[in-house]
């Protein structure tokens, strides 16, 4: 073994893979405005569909269900971590866009604990660029979601 | 040197290809000596594209050295060598299906034969072409048959001419095991059915389907019997002849050659009475301002200038399966088939998708593997210098009928090992454990 496949699946995604936060749609709670995206990849067949729930400018809530390889599925979990218990809608697309330039650098952006939690364990992502649609998928579904709910 | 052989100096070996053989024969192919990720490349993809010997990679150079010229026009010794290595290709691979050179028509990739037959038949629908022609037209009311296991490539041209038409798509469906159920068969395919497109052998299931009872229904209802070689032609003696059949749709890059080429195989009286598909220079007569006369077949769907130096390259592929044997490829392939499907059979969670150990398959097997997707088994072989297909392999419909989004294939070719197999078969034993995938 190489020890580059443990830097792609580190324990933590693995983890993530099997123990989904967020996993199973629900609907948005009563008096937010739910806003929902699928998105799929036509190279695999992965695929989910992500709702959001915004208050004003808070996202209140996400859940999502899905189909796909461990690092599409991990991302989504640790997505749902970063939004559990709240997050404005300014913040939740800075991290977005963070977590794009990480995957897109080939290795040369070193993801920040502190901003992306968990999902700094991708980091590993970026070094196999056919993997990074993977890891973006369910993050680019909240994206999409943001934009509906507007 | 020529660079088509004659047929004179093709001889076929007897004895069976054994490891020893296939050592020699990994020379020939230099792309098979380099490392990947730090292990020895193990190529089990030759489902998707084949490599190439060094004599495929070497005609290409050899004709832009030598012999490069448009073909089919101008007067220069170079244009009319050209056009001699051109047609020479054409000849080399019509004998390698047992067709006449005349039904041997020079496509992009099978993809675009296929689509060059169901365009042209749209091109009968609506008015064009002869009063031959009117053979072809198809319209509300008929039918056309395909089976739940093509490759999107003869699913999709179908369907679209179906959408264009008004005609009806049908299909025979396949068993739970994959297999083609052919006690529909003889009813989805009826009076109304105008064409009948299958698969030879099925690049997800390894399956050989019963060509010579369908091509039979076929034409027992009056519809034309198309065949997807993709997956036959480079693997199995076929002959175009023998089998009777109508249409044959195949691949050059997945039989050593390179990109870029492929071929659409038709009887002649057929080809020489369908409308063109494209149009433009070299594929015609006498042109006015209101009107074209065409080419005879196969000139006549060939527009604008061709795959020259592919064409070529192609027939030193053909001529390379020749000299090492179809029967013997097959042989040898069918060897690693089995020893593919009985390693995987005993190795916890994994399903083999299509026939078990003891049915007749192709040299591929994919297979599913509970609690790992397959996205990742192919990133964890990688590691190991595997390369494997994973995805749905362009046959969504049949994954779905097979309960799954995405499967792992293994594909092999003349040049793999016993030990290929089962080096694979070795890194597949750990994979669950590596995903700590539950049992």
């Amino acid at each position: 073994m190489s020890g580059a496949l443990e830097q792609l699946y580190q324990q933590i995604i693995l983890d993530h893979s099997k123990l989904r936060h967020g996993e199973g749609l629900r609907p948005a709670p009563d008096g937010s405005v739910p806003g929902e995206s699928h998105q799929y990849n036509p190279t695999c067949g992965d695929e989910i569909t992500l709702r959001l729930a915004r208050n004003g400018e808070q996202i209140t809530a996400i859940s999502w269900a899905g189909d796909g390889c461990s690092i599409s599925m991990a991302a989504a979990s640790v997505l749902t971590e970063i939004v559990d218990g709240g997050i404005s809608e300014a913040d939740l697309l800075s991290k977005v866009d963070n977590f794009r330039d990480v995957l897109r650098s080939r290795g040369t952006i070193e993801a920040d604990e502190e901003v992306l939690g968990d999902a700094a364990a991708f980091s590993g992502v970026s070094r196999y660029p056919a993997r990074v649609k993977c890891a973006m998928l369910s993050w680019v579904a909240a994206e999409e979601a943001l934009l509906a709910s507007r | 040197m020529p660079v088509v052989p004659t047929p004179t100096t093709l001889t076929e070996a007897t004895a069976a290809i054994d490891d020893r053989e296939v050592s020699h024969i990994r020379n020939d192919f230099p792309i098979l000596a380099q490392q990947v990720n730090d292990n020895g490349l193990v190529y089990l993809d030759s489902g998707a594209t084949s490599q190439n010997p060094l004599s495929v990679i070497e005609a290409e150079q050899e004709f832009y050295e030598q012999r490069n010229a448009a073909v089919h026009r101008g007067a220069h010794s170079l244009a009319v060598g050209a056009t001699d290595v051109f047609e020479e290709a054409r000849e080399a691979v019509a004998r390698f299906i047992g067709a006449r050179s005349n039904e041997v028509v020079w496509t992009a990739n099978a993809t675009e034969a296929l689509n060059l037959l169901t365009y042209s038949f749209s091109n009968a629908t609506a008015g064009r072409g002869s009063d031959d022609s009117r053979r072809f037209v198809v319209q509300p009311g008929d039918e056309i048959v395909v089976t739940e296991m093509e490759h999107h490539a003869n699913l999709i041209p179908w369907q679209e001419l179906a959408f264009r038409t008004g005609a009806t798509l049908r299909y025979i469906p396949v068993d739970d095991d994959g297999a083609l159920r052919m006690d529909e068969a003889a009813a989805v395919i009826n009076e109304a059915t105008k064409v009948v497109a299958f698969t030879h052998a099925s690049n997800v299931l390894g399956c050989i389907n019963p060509v010579e009872e369908l091509i039979a229904l076929a034409h027992a209802r009056g519809a034309f019997a198309v065949l997807d070689g993709c997956q036959s032609v480079p693997h199995l003696p076929v002959d175009v002849k023998a089998l009777d059949v109508d249409f044959l749709a195949f691949s050059g890059h997945k039989m050593l050659g390179p990109t870029g080429i492929g071929a659409l195989y038709g009887k002649a009286d057929l080809l020489n009475a369908m409308p063109p598909f494209l149009t433009g220079g070299s594929m015609i007569t006498k042109v006015t301002m209101e009107g074209a006369d065409y080419l005879p077949a196969p000139n006549r769907f060939e527009a604008g200038t061709q795959q020259i130096s592919q064409a070529a390259a192609l027939a030193v592929a053909v001529n390379y399966l020749q000299e090492t044997g179809v029967k013997r490829i097959a042989a040898w392939e069918a060897t690693l088939g089995r020893r593919l499907v009985e390693g995987l059979q005993q190795i916890e969670g994994v399903r083999v998708l299509g026939p078990g150990a003891g049915t007749e398959r192709i040299g591929l097997a994919a297979f599913d593997i509970a609690g790992v997707h397959a996205h990742d088994v192919g990133q964890f072989l990688d590691d190991r210098g595997i390369a494997v297909r994973v995805g749905h392999h362009c046959a969504q419909p049949l994954h779905r009928r097979l309960g799954l989004i995405a499967s792992t294939r293994a594909s092999t070719y003349l040049y793999n090992t016993t030990a290929d197999v089962d080096y694979f078969l070795e890194a597949m034993a750990s994979v669950r454990s590596f995903f700590g995938a539950r049992s």
